[in-house]
């Protein structure tokens, strides 16, 4: 009579995080200060992306003892990222009961052809995409939830600003376009005509769409909501900063109220050096972590 | 008749649309202003952890413990029925503690163990499909609840007086019954205060 694994289950959890901010953590200390902070999940990490760029080689799944110990720490959801395509990595996070897993590319790239093939797990992916085909492709595959790849630990909002941005005019636009254009459209996108046809009947991603790589501060949060996010991923943005536990209730609050801007100047008062930024262009194409996946 | 929706985090935009569907007007409360010429609350599922963080730092606390003393119905699903119980287990403070249940959070297990399942909901409906998600269930009742319904034992819906609680989402299908429910509770509160004559 139970039925676990449903889409409904997988795509409602992502819908319960709404208006939340995900918080990257890599211990149970920090996990706590997330929770804390009125985080409404964390990521468990091995590294913060900005110490994964610095640190070069080859980037792997966490050791599943630090995820655990966070899911010990916290009451609140714990997601964990697995390499794109590295399905057995998101059997091992599965078996050790996240209840998110992010394929991802933070982490270096398993299979430079094909991504998991998410329908057949019961826990929920969420994987991150720069354009509408791109997020249409992943949800086909059966993931539950998006986000924008931006660039992760860059601490430079733009990429994210730039994904969100195009999959809001593509989405408008193919909402906009005749029937009959649909399966072209379809094609130039690379995106499942079904699902491109259920954006157009609704106006909308058919799960949950939040803004992740290169947000920093609780401004950052707030423009991300204003371009149509459903909620935000900040990665090293809160433990890079000078105060974590400031950034991360001031980050958790900017995102409930973005439209009040009295109270994100308030929020944004003395919050002390954000971490430090990279400007996109000093970054080899190559070493660009949103050109992983396709 | 102006029900509004909770929304400092969680489904809020699907409980707005359910409500609409049943003929309510709802709006989406961010604030405690805001609170004051409503007749009726929906507490949506989310993180109860976020949300309680919130109502506190924004003094929603007593504004709406004051709605309820007024008689004015409130809905709370998964999340939202933690902030009303007044207890939870493993932690010592509730959030709004006003309904007399003990629940137990994530009772059911992790996401993996989130599920769906048709119900019995007494006075609501013979089968609604209701979604699971890291749900709460309550642990124990006071004299004046009434229960709903249950899943394998476990309580998964209640009522007390104006307080409605369910540890599923019923704003993640398209079954209008159990807001219906819940606008029929509000109805009846506003017919009683045109009655005493408030």
């Amino acid at each position: 009579m139970r039925q676990t694994g449903t889409n409904r289950v997988k795509r409602g959890m992502a819908e319960m995080q709404k208006g939340g901010v995900i918080m990257d953590v890599v211990n149970a200390e920090q996990a706590k200060i997330a929770e804390a902070a009125g985080a409404v999940a964390v990521m468990a990490l091995e590294r913060v992306p900005a110490d994964i760029r610095a640190a070069g080689g080859v980037a792997r799944m966490a050791d599943p003892r630090i995820v655990e110990e966070v899911m010990n720490a916290v009451s609140i959801p714990v997601m964990a990222k697995a390499r794109i395509g590295h399905f057995v990595e998101a059997r091992i996070l599965e078996a050790i009961g996240v209840d998110y897993i992010d394929e991802s590319e933070v982490l270096t790239p398993a299979d430079e052809m094909f991504h998991i093939d998410k329908t057949q797990f019961t826990v929920p992916f969420v994987c991150g995409a720069r354009n509408l085909g791109e997020a249409l492709r992943r949800i086909g595959e059966g993931a539950s939830m998006i986000r924008t790849k931006g660039e992760p630990g860059t601490g430079n909002v733009v990429e994210a600003v730039r994904h969100m941005r195009t999959m809001q005019s593509q989405i408008r636009k193919v909402q906009n376009m005749s029937r009959d254009e649909l399966m072209t459209e379809a094609k130039e996108l690379g995106a499942p005509f079904e699902l491109l046809l259920q954006v157009h009947e609704t106006g909308k991603l058919p799960v949950v769409n939040f803004a992740a790589g290169g947000i920093a501060t609780p401004a950052d949060a707030a423009l991300m909501m204003h371009l149509g996010a459903d909620g935000v991923f900040v990665g090293s943005g809160i433990f890079k900063s000078e105060n974590p536990e400031k950034y991360a209730r001031a980050i958790v609050e900017a995102t409930t109220h973005y439209e009040d801007f009295d109270l994100i100047a308030k929020l944004s008062k003395d919050l002390g050096t954000p971490m430090t930024g990279i400007e996109i262009s000093q970054i080899r194409p190559a070493e660009r972590m949103q050109e992983r996946g396709w | 008749m102006k029900i509004g929706v909770l929304a400092l985090q969680g489904a809020v935009r699907e409980h707005v649309s359910l409500l609409e569907k049943v003929g309510a007007q709802a709006i989406a409360v961010k604030r405690a202003e805001q609170l004051a010429d409503l007749d009726g609350l929906v507490l949506p599922g989310g993180e109860s952890t976020t949300m309680g963080k919130l109502m506190r730092k924004y003094d929603l606390v007593d504004p709406i413990v004051e709605m309820h003393q007024q008689g004015k119905p409130i809905f709370g699903t998964c999340a939202g029925m933690i902030l009303l119980a007044k207890k939870i287990e493993g932690q010592e403070e509730p959030h709004l503690g006003l309904m007399d249940i003990t629940v137990k959070r994530n009772a059911f297990g992790r996401q993996v163990d989130s599920f769906e399942a048709d119900l019995f909901i007494k006075g609501v409906a013979e089968d609604f499909r209701a979604v699971f998600i890291r749900a709460p269930y309550i642990a124990s009742v006071g004299p004046e609840v009434e229960i709903l319904s249950e899943v394998d034992g476990n309580i998964v819906a209640a009522k007390q007086d104006t307080l409605l609680a369910a540890s599923f989402h019923p704003e993640l299908t398209d079954d209008v019954r159990v807001h219906q429910y819940f606008v029929k509770m509000v109805r009846e509160s506003l017919d009683k205060k045109q009655s005493v004559g408030v």
